[in-house]
């Protein structure tokens, strides 16, 4: 890892990441608060996310399910790989 | 967008779930603790969309309520809730928070 250089160069980029834990379980956290667990399905580059066996939770409780989930990329805050 | 030649996958980038769902029943969540039901007409990249049947619900928090803690503690589909409906309905994507299909309450 080349943490911290400030050239591009030959480092990764966040975009990356995400394409590289797509099919992998993650946790999705909207500005509101609302946490997303889910199976990640797709990413573009509004952030716009595509979820697979979603959880919704709001306030650490789990409220629903949803089947599949598109969540519209402004109202992302973070995505986090979850294993 | 993307209507390049990738037929293998039929979710490539999100909003083709979304293209899934159209002539379908569909949950739109909204800011401001808002809520559609109904038929998917049409959508674009901003997720501006068309939906006919409408059903709108608000989710209101109990005004009562000041104790944090009993609030954050109870079943937000407890909540006292305003619906209204409508038969044809433009929504602008910026208040578009989630498209699903029909969810299930825990």
């Amino acid at each position: 890892m080349e943490n911290g250089t400030p050239t591009q160069g030959e480092g990764k980029d966040p975009a990356g990441f995400l394409s590289e834990i797509i099919g992998n379980p993650v946790t999705v956290k909207l500005n509101s608060g609302v946490v997303y667990k889910g199976e990640l399905q797709s990413v573009d580059g509004y952030m716009n996310i595509a979820l697979e066996k979603t959880d919704e939770y709001v306030n650490g409780v789990k409220r629903r399910n949803y089947g599949d989930a598109f969540v519209r990329g402004n109202n992302v805050m973070y995505i986090s790989a979850d294993s | 967008m993307a209507e390049a030649g990738d037929e293998g996958n039929p979710v490539s980038e999100p909003l083709d779930l979304v293209r899934l769902l159209l002539d379908e029943v569909v949950c739109v969540k909204l800011r401001g603790d808002r809520e559609l039901k109904g038929r998917l007409h049409a959508y674009d990249s901003h997720c501006n969309l068309v939906l006919g049947e409408v059903e709108e619900t608000i989710y209101v928090a109990d005004e009562e309520d000041d104790d944090d803690e009993i609030k954050a503690s109870r079943h937000p589909l407890l909540h006292s809730t305003v619906s209204r409906k409508s038969e044809m309905l433009f929504v602008r994507g910026d208040s578009v928070v989630l498209i699903s299909p029909q969810s299930r309450a825990y």
